[in-house]
């Protein structure tokens, strides 16, 4: 396939999924709400005490992003593969690599991206210190970026089976690890008045590798759950 | 033997109690692992003899 | 013989079957020798530790679960990889036979690690690089597991889980180092020393015996639940009625 065409593909599935989920609406709203409400249940349960929350929020933010993310993901193939819409992305001569890297594209920009954007409200609701806001959104932006990615090789897997949802965490939790550690830790060094840098530039390097290798595991699962 | 008679050899200068219940656990658990391949085959060969007896009824009738 | 007939040998279920079968005895012994007799040694004849005392002997059974849950995932993940690109089903019956012994010596390593935690650091549980990098490597086991188990398409389970573990694999150089920088950076000041730095030679050799050891006994372990999965997946084949019932019916 020509290079035009291969990039006109990965434009037209982008624009097709992003409209399909935006006008749905809960698509990116209730992940969205989900991370507001789990952010507003920790001072609940810790107490009000500002300096707590402050020493807190870094990781309490991070893990709850991480899960808001992780819920979106069940999502990904589930309406093309009830309607068969995955069946023929299969069948069809053109390569699968693309499609399934705009499909997971698609989903961060709904999913991820709005996270990262609504992050520093959250923040101040934590009492997170003000140093630690732009490296919350820089590390979320990359960071949700390697989960969807991460997460799409679960859902590819989990999505033939009628009850996936609470298995693909299980499969999935384990090897978001190194992200929730480097993404944490950025804010944690930027609040401590250290460099965030290295950590955004390990994010980065994960963002390359999930960018280059996720779609292949993401194809082969895809093609194992429409096969069976 | 390091140690000077069989109850120091129990209480281990009071970490026996940690010692002997990491070696027993074990002990346990790998016997587990045992036992239940040892019940998986038993059940997995009275299937097939069943599925055997099943379908010599069926070729000599 | 040329590669490839090997490779034909080997992933016959049948050829499998009768070769593991004279191994079996063997093995059986020599890893219940090793296992037994290095766990006399190292619990009765070696002298204590000058630090630890005896709460080290632990080490004996502790060190030897986490090696060889550690080298069973690897395993897993490359009899996974087998079955998915020459698509030989002995490789998948070894991979499902894999996750639980995995899983159980993972269980076991964190286990007998929490209970050397408390005489020695004087708690059950220590966010340690190591502690936690075991405890990920039992959720990845964990979740193979419980992949396996919601397919209810036998060979599209075999192949998710070869993707999963595979994945699992490549990611665990990942994890660990990400977990061994995460606790450089909150290394804690009470734990003043790790395990090798104390270890005096005399103290290793019955580890060498108990770690060969737990390694037959996987081996043993991994042999007894591949030769029952062939059992069930070919139960229609002459050659295992035939086995069972004797060939004189």
């Amino acid at each position: 396939m020509s290079e035009p065409k291969l990039l006109k593909l990965v434009i037209a599935v982008l624009h097709r999924d992003i409209v399909a989920s935006l006008r749905r609406g809960s698509e990116w709203s209730n992940p969205l709400v989900f991370f507001v409400m789990v952010c507003a249940l920790f001072p609940l349960g810790i107490g009000p005490q500002p300096d707590r929350l402050a020493d807190l929020a870094p990781g309490i933010l991070w893990v709850v992003a991480l899960l808001a993310s992780l819920l979106a993901t069940d999502s990904l193939f589930r309406g093309d593969f009830d309607d068969a819409t995955l069946e023929q992305m299969l069948l069809t001569h053109q390569s699968l690599y693309p499609q399934v890297l705009a499909k997971t594209l698609a989903h961060w920009l709904v999913t991820g991206l709005p996270l990262s954007l609504l992050s520093p409200m959250l923040g101040l609701l934590l009492h997170l210190p003000g140093e630690g806001t732009v490296p919350l959104m820089l590390s979320l932006v990359l960071g949700t970026s390697v989960l969807s990615f991460i997460g799409a090789i679960g859902a590819a897997l989990t999505v033939g089976l009628r009850k996936g949802g609470l298995l693909l965490s299980l499969i999935v939790l384990p090897l978001y690890i190194p992200v929730l550690i480097f993404g944490s830790s950025a804010v944690k060094a930027a609040i401590e008045g250290a460099a965030y840098l290295p950590q955004l530039a390990m994010l980065g390097v994960f963002f390359l590798g999930a960018l280059a290798f996720a779609p292949l595991a993401i194809c082969g699962a895809l093609r194992i759950s429409v096969d069976q | 033997m390091y140690f000077n008679s069989v109850s120091e050899l129990f209480s281990m200068s009071g970490h026996g109690s940690y010692v002997w219940f990491s070696y027993g656990v074990s002990a346990l658990v790998l016997a587990t692992l045992v036992i239940i391949a040892r019940r998986r085959r038993a059940a997995a060969e009275q299937h097939i003899r069943a599925l055997v007896r099943r379908k010599d009824a069926t070729t000599s009738n | 013989m040329s590669i490839s007939s090997t490779f034909h040998k080997w992933g016959s279920p049948r050829w499998f079957y009768q070769f593991s079968g004279r191994l079996l005895p063997w093995l059986a012994i020599l890893s219940l020798l090793l296992l037994v007799g290095g766990a006399v040694w190292g619990l009765a004849f070696v002298p204590a530790d000058y630090k630890q005392g005896n709460s080290f002997r632990i080490m004996y059974i502790h060190v030897p679960a986490a090696a060889v849950a550690m080298g069973a995932y690897m395993t897993m993940a490359t009899a996974g990889a087998i079955h998915l690109i020459w698509r030989m089903k002995l490789a998948a019956m070894v991979m499902k036979a894999i996750a639980p012994i995995g899983a159980s010596l993972t269980f076991l390593s964190l286990l007998t690690g929490a209970v050397w935690g408390k005489p020695t650091w004087g708690t059950w549980w220590v966010w340690d690089a190591r502690i936690t990098s075991v405890l990920i490597l039992f959720f990845l086991y964990l979740g193979v597991i419980a992949l396996h188990q919601a397919f209810e398409n036998r060979d599209a389970a075999a192949k998710a889980c070869a993707v999963l573990a595979i994945v699992g694999a490549v990611n665990i150089p990942i994890i660990y180092w990400s977990v061994e920088w995460w606790y450089s950076l909150h290394q804690p000041a009470s734990i003043s020393f790790t395990g090798e730095s104390t270890i005096h030679p005399s103290m290793l050799r019955p580890l060498m015996a108990t770690l060969c050891g737990m390694y037959l006994f996987f081996g043993w372990l991994l042999l007894l639940y591949t030769r029952i999965e062939i059992l069930e997946r070919e139960k229609n084949t002459r050659w295992v009625q035939d086995l069972i019932c004797g060939e004189s019916r």
